[in-house]
Order: structure tokens, then sequence, then C-alpha cells
């Protein structure tokens, strides 16, 4: 195991060193990073959190330059969509006219909201986050009026390099967003992205995000999520081809009563490492949690879950269900995979289960039997498993996110 | 219809088989011609399936002794996705359900995978929606179902009329039905039949696997097969089928026994 200190010393040290002085907006966010990353070492295998997952490859990534951005060929926005083209460099909103019921934060609603559900959630202070902090030069920090519906597309595709990307956004009463994301590594390089996303109450929010990387490329996510109650959020995460990709989706519903859907689905090959740490808190009575993990191991793929889920003495009558399923497809990925339930109320109902199975004999040789090849019958199961996380994307995010890809990505 | 001079399509010779250490099939004999239509028949448990699936090359079975040549060629040194390419059709006795993959989309990659062996070029989705909607009404089957995960939570019926759909798009020169009449009730029997029927034809051959004369009132077998122990035991023509009605398989133990006798 390499010494997360010599780790820190290869890059962090004189990448922090190399960084523009702290400016603008989040010059003081930036300089509470760095701070943070010159006193915390990398995680190591020690901390329980990264057991399994080993960040060894984020000394090789080009961190030093901000990645530029790369066009990708993509399906025409959906109707009535906005999609804005963000690298996290220059300024999305430039030239665009917001549709009504999207607002731009102005710099007192951003000072007030900024930072807000990281600490809610409890993760104001991981390392990815302070990465992410020490080095993010904007938010793109959005306000969805009450009662109006907004679908968003966000591309993030990147060349070689850096790609900070740091997402604020409020949902007021009754507001609805559709929010599809893509981020793309084109290039060698590490995607650090942190979302914070305030639901008033009964405002809904569909968020897909898909992340197709490849071997030469880290993604570090942050997925924060505060609930007022009667709210509902559905978080989809697709990621596949990445040499190393850590999500963390973290919500709370604040005052219990409200509706949680999170779909997850990770492709890992060669080398490959996904983990997916989730973390669901509910702090009121009559909360709803509705979870499925899925992974595809091939290779010598690692694939990490972790999912949490914290009932409280005062979240009685809560309703959380949690599956974590693996397609096991060669002997030599591993998987590790854990609940992890911490529940104190008494009243609940809480179930989880996890599975790990390989391609069925019978279905491949249903398949064969009617002229289909062998490699194209596993890819169409493969595809069958992926379906069940990918049908829950919004529109666009899903309209990206072709099963050919997403299974060529374990090349 | 029996023709003396139509080429043999299926050749079965001495057929071995076991599945893991369990010997299985014991010296199967069977040939096919073009515009037949054969009915395999036998106690539960005497290898029909066994055949069956031998002759559509499910992995778990091991060939070990014997030949069966299609059209000429030897079959068992295929993959089974190129025997159903060349024409060679398994009904199964139990279709698999495959949950997330559409039952439309499934039809469409096989059908595809058939036409180009043949040198016929892919069809599109819109072309194939026109070709399985007009292949729908061989089985008169609910257009509802192509919506569907394959054979998922479809009804035993349903999953039969499904199998014959297949058959009806794949245009086989050897279909091999598997207990196709099992599980239907009095009007899908007959629409399955009416089915078999409307596809067979002089070029193409049929075998079907059944216990019981109600289909064969439907679709009349040149030749009936009774199976047993892993070989076929006795053939005859449609009449041998009445006379198992009759008869039952009790004869079927002193001829085994007889046999028994002789190579002792
Ligand atoms: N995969 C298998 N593993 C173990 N035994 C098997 C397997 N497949 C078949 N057999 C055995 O082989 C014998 C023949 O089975 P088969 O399914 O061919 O019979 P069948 O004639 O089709 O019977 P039925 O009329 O009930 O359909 C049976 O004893 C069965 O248990
Ligand atoms: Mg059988």
């Amino acid at each position: 195991m390499v010494a997360s200190t010599s780790t820190r010393q290869l890059w962090v040290e004189p990448w922090l060193a190399a960084l523009p002085a702290p400016a603008g907006e989040l010059g003081p966010v930036q300089q509470r990073g760095r701070a943070a990353l010159a006193r915390t070492p990398l995680p190591a295998a020690r901390a329980e959190e990264w057991r399994f997952t080993d960040l060894s490859l984020l000394a090789q990534l080009p961190v030093a330059s901000v990645a530029a951005a790369v066009e990708r060929p993509l399906p025409a926005p959906q109707p009535g969509a906005l999609r804005l083209h963000w690298n996290g460099r220059e300024d999305p909103l430039q030239g665009v006219e917001l549709p009504a019921g999207l607002q731009a934060l102005t710099p007192t609603d951003l000072a007030q909201g900024l930072g807000h559900t990281l600490a809610a959630t409890g993760c104001e202070q991981h390392w990815p986050v302070e990465l992410n902090q020490a080095c993010a030069e904007r938010v793109l920090a959005l306000r969805v009026a009450s009662r109006q519906r907004v679908n968003l597309e966000l591309i993030s595709a990147a060349g070689e390099g850096l790609q900070p990307l740091r997402l604020l956004l409020l949902l007021e009463e009754k507001a609805e967003l559709d929010l599809s994301q893509l981020v793309s590594a084109e290039a060698a390089g590490l995607h650090s992205l942190v979302v914070e996303v305030h639901l008033a109450r009964s405002a809904r929010l569909q968020h897909g995000l898909v992340a197709f990387g490849r071997s030469d490329a880290a993604l570090l996510a942050h997925l924060a999520i505060e609930q007022e109650p009667e709210s509902q959020v559905s978080l989809s995460q697709v990621v596949a081809g990445w040499g190393l990709a850590r999500l963390e989706p973290r919500v709370v519903q604040v005052d219990g009563g409200a509706h949680t859907i999170l779909r997850g689905l990770q492709v890992v090959d060669g080398q490959q490492i996904a983990d997916t740490h989730s973390q669901l808190e509910f702090r009121g009575p009559e909360g709803q949690l509705d979870q499925l993990h899925k992974a595809v191991a091939a290779g010598q793929g690692r694939s990490v879950f972790n999912g949490a889920v914290r009932v409280p003495r005062e979240a009685q009558r809560t309703n959380a269900a949690q599956l974590s399923r693996t397609l096991l497809l060669s002997d030599r990925a591993r998987i590790d995979t854990k609940p992890e339930l911490e529940i104190v109320a008494d009243d609940v109902k809480c179930a989880h289960g996890a599975t790990v199975s390989s391609l069925q004999t019978d279905e491949l040789f249903y398949l064969q039997s009617r002229g289909i090849g062998a490699d194209q019958a596993a890819g169409l199961l493969q595809r069958a498993f992926c379906e069940e996380v990918l049908r829950d994307l919004p529109a666009a995010a899903r309209a990206w996110c072709p099963l050919e890809r997403l299974l060529e990505a374990r090349a | 219809m029996i023709r003396p001079d139509a080429p043999v399509l299926l050749e079965i010779r001495d057929l071995h088989a076991r599945v893991e250490d369990k010997a299985i099939l014991k010296g199967v004999n069977l040939t096919i011609r073009a515009g037949e239509i054969h009915a395999v028949m036998g106690r539960n448990g005497s290898g029909k399936s066994t055949l069956s699936k031998v002759l559509a090359g499910h992995p778990a079975y091991t060939v070990t002794g014997g030949s069966v040549t299609y059209r000429g060629d030897n079959l068992l040194e295929l993959d089974p996705e190129q025997r159903a390419r060349i024409g060679v059709f398994l009904g199964f006795q139990y279709p698999v359900e495959i949950p997330g993959v559409s039952n439309l989309e499934f039809l469409r990659v096989a059908t595809n995978a058939r036409r180009t062996e043949q040198g016929h070029e892919e069809l599109d989705t819109f072309a194939f929606e026109d070709l399985v909607r007009e292949r729908l009404k061989v089985v008169q089957m609910d257009p509802a179902f192509l919506d569907r995960s394959v054979n998922e939570g479809f009804s035993g019926g349903e999953k039969k009329r499904n199998e014959i759909l297949q058959m009806a798009l794949l245009e086989p020169l050897v279909a091999i039905l598997d207990e196709t009449d099992s599980g239907l009730d009095i009007d899908a029997l007959r629409i399955v039949a009416g089915g078999v029927n409307q596809l067979a034809n002089a070029d193409n051959a049929t075998l079907l696997i059944t216990h019981y004369q109600r289909l064969l009132d439907a679709i009349t077998p040149d030749y009936v097969h009774v199976m047993a122990a892993g070989r076929i035991l006795r053939t005859g023509g449609k009449e041998l089928a009445l006379e198992l009605e009759q008869r039952g398989y009790d004869w079927v133990d002193q001829e085994l026994a007889a046999l028994a006798a002789e190579v002792a």
C-alpha cells in the first residue's frame, strides 16, 4: 500500500503551491480548502470508508492545468430544456437567456447558501470536497422559483487536466427541476464535482448524472441534498469506464416526511475502481427511501458499494428499502458491498438485500438458440441488467446513455 | 408428406449423450426428409427433451458417440447460434423468461441473424414491425406482447404461442417442437396447430414431441416414433399414436426387457 504521506508529497503539495492565488467569489472557500488539504493527508486504506478504494491513480493524473471543454456529439436538447456547457472555468450563463422560473443566485444568497447542504449532510470536511473547494474558481448557482418547472441539461466534457465543477441549486416550494448531467473524460484527468441542492417543502428534483470515463481518468463526486417534508428526490448515477470513480450521494430529510429514490449503476472492467458511498439520514418521522444500486464487474475491476441509512429515534414510521445487485462477469473482479443500517427508532420498516450473480446459462442458451451470437446474447443480458436503473434517468440523460457506450466503456 | 426421393435434412446416427455423469441418449437413430412431419412420443424421462437440446447444442449435454448431419454437414460441431442461423429451430418445452430484454428487439435481432445467414439484408425497425405484425396473425397473438420482456410473466399458453411466432419469423428448415401443445387451452391448441400446418411445406420438416393424440389429430404426422430409455424403440405411421393412446406404455417394458435379454 502506498503510504498516504508520500503520495501527498508526490503531488498534493506541489499542486497546491502552483495554484493561482485565491480570488473571486470563491476566494475564501479556496483558502479554506487549501488549508484543509495542506493539513489533511490523502485518505488511506486505514480509514474505514476508504478501505477498498486505492487512490494511487490520482498521483499519475495531469492536474496542473484546468481542462478545456471538448465538443461531444449529442442528441438535440429535450424540447423546452435549457442546455448549458459547463466546464467550471467559463461562465455557462454568459449570453444565455434563462427560462421563466430559473434565476442566478445573488451574491447575498450565494454567501448564505454555499456550503449549507454540505454541512447539513456532514461532508463539508471530506477530502474530495476540500479538493473541490481548493481549486474551483466558480460556482454555478441557480434558483428554481416556487411552482415553476425547469428542465436543465449540463454538459461537462473535458480534455486533459483538471475539471472542477461546483453546483448549488435552491428549489423553492413546489418548484420542479429535471436535471440531466453529463460528465465525460475525453483525455486523462481528474473530474471533481460537488453538488448541493436544497429542496423546500413539496419541491421535486429528478437528477440524472451520467459519467463516462477512461482508465486514465478519475471522478470524485459529492451530491449533497437537503429535503424539506413532502419534497421528492430521484437521484440516479450511471458511471462507467473510470480508472477511479468515487461517488457520495448524501441526502438528509431535515424533518422526515419526504420521498427519496436513489439509483446507481457502476460498470468496471480492467483495473478500474468504482465506489459508491451513499448516505441517507432521516431527521424526522415518515420519510421514505427506495434505493437500488447495481454494478457490473468484469476483468479485474473493483466495485464498492456502501449504503448508509440512518434512522434516529425521532424518525418513527420511516419506510426504507435498499437493494444492491451485482452482475459478476469475471472471477477476478472484486466486489465489496455493504449496507450500513443505523436504526434507533422502533416503529420502522427497513428492508435491505444484496445479490451477486453471473449470466444465466439458460438465458444465454435461449438467445443463442435463436441465432443470436454468444457475445451479443451476453450483451443483451447485461443491458437488461442495466435497464432497471437507466429507465429512471431523466429523458435527456437517458438519451446520452446508449448502452453500447456503457458496455463498451468496460473495455 | 412422404417422398422417398426428397432430400434428407436431418440424419441422426447412433447418438449417445450424457448430462453430468448420467448417460441419457443411448443410440438414437432417425432420418428426416424434406416435407415430413415426425412425432416423437414416450414416457416422462425417456430422453425426448434431451434429444431436442442436444440437437440445438445446449452446453449442459455432452455427445459421447454417434453423429448428426444436417443437410450433409456435421451439425454437432456448430455453436447453437450457428445451428439456428442455418435453419434448425427448437421450440422449448419450458421457454425461458428474460426480464429486461424486449420481446420485439429479441425477435428482430434473431430474425436478422437468420436473414444475414441466408444472404438477405437486415430489416430495420420499421420493416421488421411490418413483418412481425403479419406473422403475429399466424398465432393470433396480441401485439401488446411485443412490448413486454421476453416471456416474462407470460402464461404457459402465451409462451408457447411466442415460440411459434419465433418459428414463423425464422422460417426454419427443421423445427423441433418440444411439447408445444402442453398447457394450451382448446382454442390455443387449434391456433398453434394451425400455425404449424401453415408453416409446414415440401422443403422443410417438423419434429413434434408430444404426449397427446389431440395434437396429432390437428397435425397429421407421417411417422410416429416411441422413445424409451434413450433410444427410439419403435417407429410406425399415425396409427401407432392411436395404438399408444389405447394401450399405454406397458408393452415398452416388455420390449426393453427382451432387448436386455438379447444383449445378455
Ligand atoms: N440437466 C440435467 N441434469 C440432470 N438430469 C437431467 C438433466 N436433463 C435431463 N436429465 C434427466 O434425463 C432424463 C431424460 O430427461 P428428458 O427431459 O430428456 O425427458 P423427457 O422425455 O423430455 O420427459 P418429459 O416427457 O417429462 O418431458 C430424465 O431422467 C432427467 O431427469
Ligand atoms: Mg421433455
